[in-house]
C-alpha cells in the first residue's frame, strides 16, 4: 500500500442471497440464487483526492459505497482505511475511530434527514455519538460554525428540515457529515435529486470544503459531466466489476474500454445537438450475468475469447483496463 | 392551425393561508410534428401545465383563467365524461415512472387491447393485431411473444416503450411526455428519445416534452419553453435558447450545467433558490437572484419581449424598447 493512499479496497466482493424461500426451493428443485452485486473490486484513493465510480443503475456502485461505509459486511475482500482493515477491526474503540473519520452523504436530502428533529440536533448527532464536545455550549458553537461553513445561517439550527429547499437540505446533510471532523466522505449521488442550478452550488461547496479541510471523496454518480467536474480519478463499473480505472483527463480524451467509449457517446450533448448514438441493449440481469466478460453481448469488439474468459485489470499507461480486445490490441 | 394552443393559462391552489398561483399567464402552442420542450426546476409548474391539459389537476388546484384549445376545440373546462373520450384517444400521456403507470396485475397485451377497445370500434382480433403492431413500432423485440408478458417481466427501458405504445394506441394528435427518461439510464435514455423523435416526425404527432434535463431538450426538442416560478421566462427555437439564452435565468441555468472537458474549478451558479409560491416577490419572480434587476423589475413582471433570433422571446424588462444586452 502506497504512502499517500487513504483508502485501499482490495478484491471487494459483496454477494446477496436472493434465493426463493426454502420450501419453494425444495419443492421446485431450484438452486440457491446469489446476486453478485460487487465481484472482486480493487481501487485506492489518494489522500485529498476525489475518486468517482460511474455506471448505469444496478452496476453496484452504491453497494460499494455502503460496503466502504461499513453499512454492509463485505462477503470477501479488504477495505483498508489509513492502514487499518475495516473488516477485521476489533474492539469498539478502533471501530469508533474509523467511523468517526469517515462519513456519508446520501442521495435524497428528503429521506436522509429526520423530519422530527431540529436541524441543530441533526447536525449535533455525530458530535454526541463520538463525544466530541466539552459541554453543551461547545456543541452549540460547533453546530453554528458548521452551519455557516456550508452556507446557511446560525439561526437555521432552530428550524426543522421541512422549512428548507432541496439544496439547503443537502447543505444540512453535508454539515452533519462534517461534524465529526472526518477526513473521508462517501458521497452517493449527492446532487442527482437536485435541480441543475442548485447542483452547481452543492458541487462548488464540496470543492471548497475539500480545499479547506483536505477532504478525500469517494464520489458515486451516473452523470458523466458531474464526474468530469469533480473527480481526479474515475472508475467505470459494469455489472459489479470495474472495467476501467483512469485519471480524469485520460477517461474523456482517451477512453480505452469499449463500454467507456459507448457510455461517453450516449451523453446528451448540449452544444452539439442531436448526434448521439443510442447504445444498443440494456444491462443484463445481474443474477444471471453473461459468461466471460459480462459486457460481451453489447460489445461491438467481442470475440470468442470474450464469451469464455473473464478479463482482468491490466495497466496501460496511467490507466487500468479489463478488456481482451485492448489486451490483444484489437482496438 | 396549431394542435395545441394555450393562452393566458392560470392555475391556482386555494389554501388555508391564501390562494397560491402556481401557473400564471402561460401562453404557448405546439404544431403538428413538433416537439416543444418545457424545462424548469422542480416546483416551477411544468407538470401542472401538462396535467391541466389532460384535465388531471389534483384538486383543489384548478384553472382560473385562460383557454386550452386542442385542434381549435376548447377543452379547458370539459366535464370529466367528455374529457375521458379525449384523454387516451386524442391526447396520449407518458409519465415518468413506467412501473407505476402500468397495472402489475394485467399483461401488457390486456392493457393495450383494453385501451384500444375503449376508444375504437374494433374486434378483439383486430385490436390484438394493432397492439402487436404498436409494440413492434416502439421497438420491442418479438412482440407476439411479449404480448402475454406482465410488466414486471420487462426491464425499465422496455416498460417505458410499452407506456409509449399505450400512449399511441388511438393515433393521438398530441403526446404529453412528463419526464419520460428521468427514471432511465443514460444509454437507455438515448434510445427512448430517438423513439419519441421518430414517432413525432413519422406520425406528425405534436409532443410536449416536460423535463428538467437540458441535455434531453437539446437533443429532442424543436422549440423550448423555460418556466420559472409558474411564469414563462423564455421561449424560442431550441438552438437559439441553448446557444444564446436571453433571459438572465436561462443564462444562469445554462452556465451552471457542468460540461465535459470544461475544466472549471468552480462552476458558475445562480445564488439562492427559486422562491416558494407563497413567498414570490413582487414584480419579476427572478429579481432577488438577478444581477440585472432594475427598479421596474421589483414593480411589475415583464411580458414576453422579442429578443435574439426570430421567434425567441424573453420575459425580461432588459429587452424593452428593442434594447440589447450582451
Amino acid at each position: 500500500m502506497s504512502e499517500q493512499s487513504l483508502l485501499e479496497v482490495q478484491g471487494l466482493k459483496m454477494y446477496f442471497d436472493v434465493s426463493p424461500p426454502l420450501v419453494t426451493r425444495l419443492l421446485n428443485r431450484m438452486p440457491r440464487q446469489v446476486l453478485k452485486a460487487v465481484d472482486g473490486l480493487s481501487f485506492s484513493i489518494e489522500r485529498g483526492k476525489t475518486f468517482s465510480l460511474v455506471g448505469e443503475s444496478g452496476c453496484g456502485k452504491s453497494t460499494v459505497a455502503r460496503a466502504v461505509a461499513g453499512l454492509y459486511k463485505a462477503t470477501d475482500g479488504n477495505i483498508i482505511i489509513d492502514g487499518q482493515d475495516l473488516a477485521n477491526a476489533n474492539g469498539k474503540s478502533k471501530i469508533t475511530d474509523i467511523s468517526r473519520r469517515m462519513q456519508m452523504i446520501f442521495q435524497s436530502p428528503y429521506a436522509s434527514l429526520d423530519p422530527r428533529w431540529r436541524v441543530r440536533d441533526i447536525i449535533a448527532e455525530p458530535i454526541r455519538a463520538f463525544d466530541l464536545a466539552n459541554d453543551k455550549r461547545d456543541e452549540r458553537r460547533q453546530v453554528e460554525q458548521l452551519l455557516v461553513q456550508v452556507g446557511l445561517s446560525e439561526s437555521d439550527g432552530e428550524k426543522y428540515p421541512h422549512e428548507f429547499s432541496g439544496g439547503q437540505r443537502q447543505r444540512i446533510s453535508i454539515a452533519r457529515a462534517l461534524s465529526s471532523k472526518p477526513e473521508f466522505l462517501i458521497c452517493d449521488e449527492p446532487t442527482s435529486a437536485l435541480d441543475v442550478s442548485v447542483q452547481a452550488q452543492i458541487l462548488n461547496l464540496m470543492t471548497e470544503l475539500q480545499d479547506e479541510l483536505g477532504l478525500t471523496y469517494l464520489f458515486i454518480s451516473h452523470d458523466l459531466a458531474v464526474i468530469d467536474h469533480i473527480s481526479d480519478w474515475i472508475g467505470v463499473m459494469y455489472l459489479g466489476r470495474v472495467c476501467e480505472i483512469t485519471p480524469k483527463a485520460e477517461l474523456f480524451s482517451n477512453p480505452r474500454h469499449p463500454y467507456t467509449k459507448l457510455l461517453l457517446e450516449t451523453i446528451p450533448d448540449l452544444r452539439g445537438g442531436s448526434h448521439r448514438k443510442p447504445l444498443e441493449g440494456e444491462v443484463p440481469n445481474p443474477i444471471t450475468p453473461p459468461s466471460g466478460c459480462t459486457f460481451h453481448p453489447r460489445c461491438p469488439f467481442a470475440n470468442e475469447r470474450c464469451t469464455r474468459e473473464q478479463p482482468v485489470l491490466k495497466e496501460y499507461g496511467p490507466a487500468k483496463v479489463a478488456c481482451h480486445a485492448v489486451d490483444e490490441e484489437r482496438i | 392551425m396549431a394542435v395545441l394552443d394555450i393562452s393566458n393559462l392560470c392555475i391556482e391552489f386555494p389554501t388555508r393561508r391564501g390562494v397560491l398561483s402556481a401557473v400564471e399567464d402561460l401562453t404557448l402552442s405546439i404544431e403538428a410534428g413538433e416537439i416543444l420542450g418545457i424545462v424548469g426546476e422542480s416546483g416551477a409548474g411544468k407538470s401542472l401545465t401538462g396535467n391541466a391539459i389532460v384535465g388531471l389537476l389534483e384538486p383543489p388546484g384548478h384553472v382560473t383563467e385562460g383557454v386550452i384549445l386542442l385542434n381549435g376545440r376548447d377543452i379547458t373546462h370539459l366535464p370529466e365524461s367528455e374529457m375521458r373520450k379525449i384523454r387516451g384517444a386524442q391526447i396520449g400521456v407518458i409519465f415518468q415512472d413506467p412501473l407505476t403507470s402500468l397495472d402489475p396485475l394485467y399483461t401488457i397485451g390486456q392493457q393495450l387491447t383494453q385501451t384500444i377497445l375503449t376508444h375504437k370500434k374494433m374486434s378483439n382480433a383486430q385490436a390484438k393485431a394493432w397492439a402487436i403492431e404498436l409494440l413492434n413500432e416502439v421497438g420491442i423485440p418479438a412482440p407476439e411473444r411479449r404480448f402475454d408478458a406482465f410488466p414486471h417481466e420487462f426491464s425499465g427501458g422496455m416498460r417505458q416503450r410499452v407506456v409509449i405504445a399505450l400512449a399511441l394506441c388511438c393515433d393521438p394528435c398530441l403526446i404529453i411526455a412528463d419526464e419520460p427518461t428521468t427514471a432511465l439510464d443514460v444509454s437507455v435514455q438515448a434510445q427512448i428519445i430517438a423513439l419519441l423523435k421518430r414517432l413525432s416526425r413519422e406520425k406528425g404527432v405534436a409532443t410536449m416534452l416536460v423535463t428538467h434535463d437540458m441535455g434531453v431538450i437539446a437533443e429532442a426538442a424543436d422549440r423550448v419553453a423555460v418556466i420559472y416560478s409558474g411564469r414563462l421566462a423564455e421561449i424560442g427555437d431550441v438552438r437559439s435558447v441553448i446557444d444564446a439564452p436571453k433571459h438572465p435565468y436561462t443564462k444562469g441555468l445554462m452556465d451552471s450545467i457542468p460540461q465535459i472537458g470544461q475544466n472549471l474549478k468552480i462552476l458558475p451558479n445562480i445564488v439562492g433558490a427559486m422562491p416558494r409560491l407563497d413567498a414570490r416577490p413582487d414584480g419579476c419572480a427572478f429579481n432577488p437572484r438577478c444581477s440585472k434587476a432594475k427598479f421596474i423589475c421589483h414593480q411589475q413582471a415583464a411580458p414576453l419581449i422579442e429578443a435574439g433570433s426570430v421567434g425567441q422571446r424573453a420575459a425580461c424588462w432588459v429587452y424593452e424598447g428593442g434594447e440589447k444586452y450582451v
